[in-house]
């Protein structure tokens, strides 16, 4: 074992080998191994979750800010440092309407969760509209009107700018379904169908690339955890779960035989 | 009118009061922009124990009626436990060890300590973070890369002038990112950064305008109350 990669190391790539390849027993079918990774990985990411709350919002946003506040207002206990704005008895709200969101679980008081329901919705509705005006429509607006021609406008962008004009438009018609798609509407429309081809063609390309990135990423590590350093990682664990994928397999057969 | 017009009438102040916070660029109102989303924040945080405790519930009911696959659901709570567990442990310890009063100089140092302690780099829940749920998480997204391929098999014959330019994008959009594409013809590059800076900027644009259309006529029916399916139940 070369001096740079330590016990911890050559199990922690084990692990990340064994995980690796009980996923990818997904290729050959929906299989037991396959499901047990599936299971560890739902379990382990909804406990981090639950961890990851408490430690970046619940504990540090909420526990934490309205504990001092609420023994500074009733001169329970004094501190060094005074209270920081964020740290008020007004935090009592969000936990109020958290609580609240938790009745959904009784038949009986379940309706006290519209109150936060309704506190979300109303808020994230009314922050939305102008954010949605500016960011949405104006800024978009903006760069769609470029002017065809001047000082600084090569040819190349003149014609950039007129296609991209004909685009929005030839695809905002497509979506107008207040005048029926007949005659001149439908040409343009057709045209809007082209632009919308042309860029669902670009988006599936690069999620295709996405995906395979990825798919080299975990290849290239599985390749290089099959290296003497890691003590044939990938190629022992390969076996043992072919080996396992085998006599599952052997195993569910003959159930289905008895049966 | 408790159970019905009262959370309508939440909805409707909250809604025209964020509206209009917009609008005025005073001090309180940011100070309340800001709180209000920090509170969101919270309500996220406690609603999470809903969405656990369905998991949980789920697959206690799995184990408790001898389902098929009750084992897996056994798997899945002993995950949960580990991460649980490892993840408030260094809480629990600095709770009955506290920092010396000393090294406690102000509440943001309080409350940054505690919010590295299950989180940090090197703790036992980024432990398991970086060779638990990363590789699996990596390898079940890269595992759609293989079906994806088969996917883009189908997807790209081109029977039609749609298909066919659906197929010409996505090529260009691929070859243009790997460098084999720059080594059968320079311009291929260009053609990618053409293709994605002017006919799937115009179609992205137009559909932009289009779910901002529906993002505000959506919004404006939840502040006037007639949008009311998220409030669930008959009464």
């Amino acid at each position: 074992m070369p001096e740079s990669i330590t016990t911890m190391q050559i199990i922690e790539t084990w692990l990340a080998v064994g995980f690796t390849l009980m996923i990818y027993t997904f290729l050959y079918k929906d299989n037991p191994i396959f499901k047990l990774g599936e299971y560890i990985y739902v379990g382990l990411t909804a406990g981090y979750a639950v961890c990851y709350a408490w430690f970046t919002v619940i504990w540090p946003d909420l526990i934490y800010p309205l504990y001092r506040a609420l023994t500074v207002s009733f001169h329970i206990k004094q501190w060094e440092k005074p209270l920081e704005s964020h740290e008020n008895l007004w935090l009592i709200i969000p936990l109020v309407l958290g609580i609240l969101m938790l009745t959904r679980f009784s038949s009986k008081f379940n309706w006290l969760s519209r109150y936060t329901l309704a506190f979300i919705m109303g808020s994230v509705s009314g922050m939305s509209i102008p954010l949605v005006v500016s960011a949405n429509i104006f800024k978009q607006m903006v760069p769609t009107l470029n002017p065809f021609w001047g000082p600084e406008v090569t040819i190349f962008q003149t014609i950039n700018t007129c296609l991209i004009l004909v685009g929005v438009i030839a695809v905002l018609i497509y979506f107008f379904f207040s005048v029926e798609h007949k005659g001149a509407v439908n040409k343009v429309a057709r045209l809007g169908i082209f632009y919308m081809m042309v860029s669902f063609g670009a988006a599936f390309g690069y999620t295709v690339m996405a995906r395979e990135s990825l798919v080299i990423g975990r290849v290239t590590k599985l390749i290089k955890w099959a290296s003497p350093d890691y003590y044939y990682a990938t190629i022992i664990l390969l076996f043992i779960i072919i080996g396992l994928v085998v006599l599952t397999e052997l195993f569910s057969s003959r159930g289905e035989r008895t049966e | 009118m408790i159970k019905r017009q009262l959370p309508l009438l939440i909805a409707f102040a909250m809604g025209v009061i964020f509206i209009i916070q917009f609008f005025i660029p005073h001090q309180i109102s940011q100070d309340l922009l800001t709180w209000v989303n920090k509170w969101l924040m919270i309500i996220g945080g406690i609603s999470l124990l809903l969405g656990i405790y369905s998991l949980l519930n789920f697959h206690y009911l799995q184990i408790f009626r001898n389902k098929p696959g009750w084992g897996f659901s056994l798997i899945m709570f002993f995950s949960f436990l580990i991460s649980v567990v490892v993840g408030f442990t260094p809480s629990l310890i600095n709770v009955i060890l506290p920092l010396p009063e000393s090294s406690v100089q102000s509440a943001e140092q309080v409350k940054e300590w505690y919010r590295i302690t299950g989180l940090k780099d090197g703790s036992s829940l980024d432990w398991i973070f970086r060779h638990g749920i990363t590789p699996l998480s990596a390898t079940m997204f890269s595992i759609i890369g293989f079906f994806i391929a088969s996917a883009a098999f189908r997807a790209f014959r081109a029977r039609s002038l749609e298909a066919t330019l659906l197929l010409l994008a996505a090529v260009f959009i691929m070859l243009g990112q790997t460098p084999l594409g720059g080594m059968l013809w320079s311009g291929i590059p260009d053609i990618m950064t053409w293709i994605l800076s002017t006919p799937n900027t115009a179609a992205k644009r137009a559909i932009l305008f289009g779910i901002a259309m529906g993002s505000i006529s959506f919004s404006l029916k939840i502040i006037f109350g007639i949008e009311r399916a998220y409030l669930g139940g008959k009464n």
